[in-house]
């Protein structure tokens, strides 16, 4: 064949790397070595002789760990190669993690914390010389507190379930400072706000009461102020829901809460659509947190670390963790909580280089930026929205008709009535396409379920990709429904087989057990 | 916006997309959008924030010029520990947690997120070798964390409620855990003597409502807990489980705790393969053997190895999912989120880099550096070592007896670029070596503190004119 190069077919012709690597264990060969050790000088050696042969009785190992023995391009290699076996969000459209806003993590970020000025930092040093984190610190609380309109902000926790736990711990501390911490033993949830909320509030000795929305899909106000009662401790919400619906009574809610003498703590893991529209606190809020590697654009990391941001109201203030970081004149310092304090969540000032991604991301954007942001995943969203609608099998349960903020929880339902097919098999068949693709948190209230969430980061051309992605795979669900079953066909990995996870006696959950379960499919 | 907002962060700012994708969904504006909320709960303004840096090379100038002010350890002397310490990272390592595929990725599925659910694996798979045990969960956010719900699971597991605290722990620490459990757990302490746990005072204390005994090994000053046996058999012998709190750097040499009857055993893993970030780089590790009491009642991600359709295809999938608040919200163990998996990736490839010689360099280099440096300052004429005990990277020093404090010590020593150590007392340092710290860094550390030792003395005596300032001891 000859120029001109032909048209592209309507679907990429995408396949994932497929290394077909080993285990690292197998790729072990004595003797070789990764990296060296500095050795112990001989003044340190004559000064305390073998230290090792000196241990007390039963100290020193006996046998030596059974770690792989790799020269250094060998584990260089082994690792890249999966790397190439992993679809980042740098690489792939990915809308298809609803609930977790997967947006662009800037890589001048990644630059400007890669330095020893950052990465050097002992946490207990001179906070003189420290001024710089500790000013990012500083400043990337305040702009949050102007953000969600609390008063005091702290970027102590490590995540976002970790900041719904310390939501919950102050709203424990508050009450038990008051004298209320025996009368109040519940804390109400919504079906559709994340699980750790629940959860949470489970760990912390709190009797859950999970709310379902209405027959439209709205939080409802009704069966909420039907279960308040003096033995409320909080209600934990997200707003807007997992649904992409914004509780338009969410006022309502907080006052009603607050009527019985219970807190209200705001689960903002979904604030993307809303930034610079409404605020945390102007809805009467007495906690939130947020998921700033969600909203403020840090690099999820294979599933972490994330940072939590937890703003609260002056009232709750004394109870937030700790330690602090204060200003006074142009030097910032550090304090220990308070006595009311619920004291560290974690170790020190949290997950630092994620607090200055977020701090340049957002000084990349401004006030103007961020609302463009916002206003840009909402219309993206619903955008999105009326091209998965036009898919036909596909819905989107609840507010018919209306607008959503920043995602949609759609169904597979009708998909799956007519074909068989189910949403995971689906998210499985769209991964060949070089798409990642999630079904929702459990339980499946809406059936068959999926959740898009395109945020500001992809273009008009990158959200239409996606859905031609998913019509062509309904249409296949329909046409040729054995290629969705048999998927994936274009992945690392074939149809993998879960019999054996949940099962005591054969689940593998470290190579030493599966030695141990397994002793002829090893070599010697 | 009056004039086009155009971001390169966000493409659909394009004015004419924007306009095509409006008129598509038939929006007039995108106001349309929030038709839900109320008119009252508008911020109505913009937010008062800086002005932004839209120009990367503004935001670049604006970013490192606050950095630049920061002076890192790499340009003092540090001997700081208490929960972060300086221990040198390949390059490899940081090589593999930058590359986009693993930094961008989140909650892939075992297909197009094989090379995490492996990488993964891996770093379970290379803990479970080093501590001996069978099961590893992907990482939870830190050692606090991790110690929490291992002793959470212990209350569980027997429904009891004393927990035996036999070891000195981080304060921060302390607080964590206590007020994580403190609904299911009541925490006593056993006071150590000489620096490790009291064995006959732990012995007086169990009885069969106690739930565990918790050790913390190396304790907050760094001592290594040398009669574990002993204390897992009198725990066993009433049913109450031994969690060990550590840090894994030391057991290329040392005895891991589960050959010495721990059943848990947690702890992070900075140390392996993290920078300090300033205290902002932590992972909790749990591991436990393969016994379904304990595994059922972890409430991390657990993955595990599957087979595929291919002969001789590495697959993996989720262990017994059904676990966790992500399968059944408040009925699941705990709960389970967004923690610390990249730097559980990056101790995978640090473990598999130093591979089993390596640890044993490195744990050999560290009590040998350790010992040097208990010599080193326990020699100078009032300065006392807190214990006896063996120690790993960090031992206490009492400088009462040299008429010292130890934020004076402090305080005088960062003027000379020396971070001595932390304070964890009127009179007491904590001081702590890694491999980074070289012989003649301590001998420089001894020799300012025998200075200001000397100083001090020479003030003691009224002779506060005349005494030369030790510049000697300096260099």
């Amino acid at each position: 064949m000859s120029l001109p190069i032909a048209p592209k077919p309507a679907h990429r012709r995408f396949h994932q790397a497929r290394w077909d690597e080993p285990v690292i264990f197998e790729l072990s060969t004595p003797g070789e070595r990764g990296v060296l050790v500095t050795a112990v000088e001989p003044g340190v050696r004559d000064a305390v002789g073998d230290v090792v042969a000196s241990l007390p009785e039963g100290l020193a190992r006996r046998t030596p760990p059974a770690l792989p023995e790799m020269g250094q391009m060998r584990v260089l290699k082994h690792y890249l190669r999966l790397s190439q076996e992993n679809l980042g969000a740098d690489l792939n459209v990915d809308v298809g993690q609803g609930t977790c806003t997967m947006k662009y993590a800037p890589k001048v970020n990644e630059q400007l914390i890669t330095t020893p000025k950052l990465s050097a930092m002992h946490p207990l040093q001179d906070p003189a010389d420290a001024q710089g984190a500790l000013e990012i610190i500083w400043r990337t609380e305040r702009m949050l507190a102007e953000i969600s309109g609390m008063d005091e902000v702290s970027l102590h926790t490590q995540g976002g379930s970790a900041a719904i736990w310390a939501n919950i711990a102050m709203i424990r501390a508050y009450h038990e400072a008051n004298g209320e911490g025996a009368q109040r033993r519940e804390v109400i949830t919504t079906i559709f706000s994340h699980p750790s909320n629940a959860a949470a509030a489970k760990a912390a000795g709190y009797d859950v009461i999970t709310l379902h929305p209405d027959a439209d899909g709205y939080p409802d106000l009704a069966a909420l102020k039907r279960a308040l009662s003096p033995r409320t401790a909080a209600i934990m919400v997200t707003n807007p829901e997992d649904t992409g619906i914004y509780n338009p009574a969410i006022r309502e809610w907080v006052d009603a809460a607050h009527a019985v003498g219970a807190l209200a703590s705001y689960d903002q893991a979904n604030a993307n659509g809303i930034l610079g529209i409404t605020r945390a606190r102007d809805a009467g809020f007495d906690v939130c947190h947020f998921n700033v590697h969600k909203t403020f654009g840090t690099p999820h990391g294979s599933g972490g670390p994330g940072t939590g941001a937890n703003g609260v109201s002056a009232a709750l203030a004394p109870f937030l963790p700790g330690p602090r970081v204060v200003r006074d004149g142009d030097r910032y310092s550090v304090h220990e909580g308070g006595p009311q304090s619920i004291g560290a969540i974690g170790p020190c000032h949290g997950v630092v280089p994620n607090i200055v991604r977020a701090y340049a991301w957002m000084m990349a954007l401004g006030a103007e930026g961020l609302r463009a942001v916002a206003e840009t995943a909402v219309l993206n969203n619903n955008y999105l929205m009326k091209r998965i609608l036009e898919i036909p099998g596909a819905s989107a349960p609840y507010a018919t008709g209306r607008r959503r903020i920043e995602q949609v929880r759609y169904s597979w339902q009708e998909l799956f009535e007519e074909t068989g097919i189910s949403s995971e098999e689906i998210g499985i068949r769209a991964s060949d396409f070089g798409m990642h693709y999630w079904t929702s948190h459990h339980p499946y209230v809406v059936p068959q379920p999926f959740t898009l969430e395109p945020t500001e980061s992809y273009s008009k051309a990158e959200l239409d990709e996606y859905a031609d992605v998913l019509a062509e795979v309904a249409r296949e669900a329909r046409e040729t429904p054995e290629v969705v079953r048999t998927a994936p066909h274009s992945q690392s990995v074939h149809h993998t087989h879960h019999d054996d996870l949940d099962d005591p006696e054969r689940w593998a959950i470290t190579w030493r057990a599966y030695r141990r379960k397994y002793p002829d499919a090893v070599g010697a | 916006m009056s004039e086009p907002f155009v971001h390169p962060y966000i493409p659909n700012t394009a004015p004419d997309v924007r306009a095509d994708m409006l008129a598509a969904v038939g929006a007039a504006s995108v106001e349309e959008f929030y038709a839900d909320v109320p008119a009252d709960l508008r911020l109505g303004r913009a937010l008062d924030l800086p002005e932004p840096l839209v120009a990367e090379q503004d935001l670049v100038r604006h970013v490192s010029g606050l950095l630049a002010r920061n002076v890192p350890t790499t340009e003092r002397l540090s001997f700081l520990g208490q929960g972060t310490y300086a221990h040198h990272v390949p390059a490899v390592v940081d090589e593999v947690i930058g590359r986009s595929e693993f930094l961008t990725a989140y909650a892939g599925e075992p297909y197009e997120d094989h090379g995490r659910f492996q990488a993964l694996w891996q770093y379970q798979s290379l803990m479970g070798e080093l501590l001996a045990m069978d099961v590893v969960n992907v990482p939870t956010y830190d050692g606090f964390q991790a110690t929490g719900t291992a002793l959470a699971m212990a209350g569980r597991m027997t429904g009891r409620r004393r927990v035996l605290v036999a070891s000195d722990v981080l304060p921060a620490k302390l607080s964590k855990v206590r007020d994580y459990v403190r609904v299911h757990l009541d925490l006593e302490a056993v006071t150590p003597v000489d620096g490790t746990a009291d064995v006959d005072g732990i012995a007086d204390r169990l009885g069969d409502d106690v739930a565990a005994v918790w050790i913390e090994t190396p304790s907050r000053t760094g001592a290594i807990e040398h009669r574990l046996q002993a204390i897992a058999d009198a725990a066993h012998a009433v049913g109450a489980i031994l969690v060990v709190g550590t840090d894994p750097v030391g057991y290329g040499v040392l005895t891991p705790p589960a050959e010495q009857g721990a059943d848990i055993v947690c702890g992070d893993i900075q140390s392996l393969g993290l920078h300090q970030w300033y205290g902002g780089a932590h992972g909790g590790f749990i591991a436990v053997h393969d016994d379904p009491r304990f595994v059922m009642e972890m409430p991390s991600r657990l993955f595990g190895l599957a087979t595929t359709d291919v002969p001789g295809e590495v697959g993996f999938g989720d262990v017994a999912y059904d676990r966790t608040s992500f399968a059944h919200r408040e009925e699941g163990k705990e709960w389970v989120g967004t923690a610390a998996a990249l730097w559980g990736i990056a101790a995978g490839v640090h473990l598999a880099l130093m591979g089993p010689q390596g640890m044993r360099d490195l744990g050999e280099v560290l009590l040998a550096r350790t010992a040097y440096a208990q010599r080193a300052l326990g020699a100078i004429p009032g300065i006392r070592l807190t214990d006896g005990a063996v120690h790993l990277r960090e031992f206490a020093i009492d400088v009462a007896g040299a008429g010292l404090t130890a934020s004076g010590v402090v305080d005088a020593l960062r003027a000379e670029g020396i971070e001595p150590g932390v304070v964890a007392g009127e009179h007491e340092l904590v001081v702590c070596v890694t491999e980074l710290t070289a012989q003649r860094d301590i001998d420089r550390l001894a020799a300012a503190v025998t200075g200001l030792v000397a100083a001090s003395a020479a003030e003691a005596a009224a002779t506060l004119d005349t005494v030369a300032t030790p510049e000697e001891h300096r260099a």
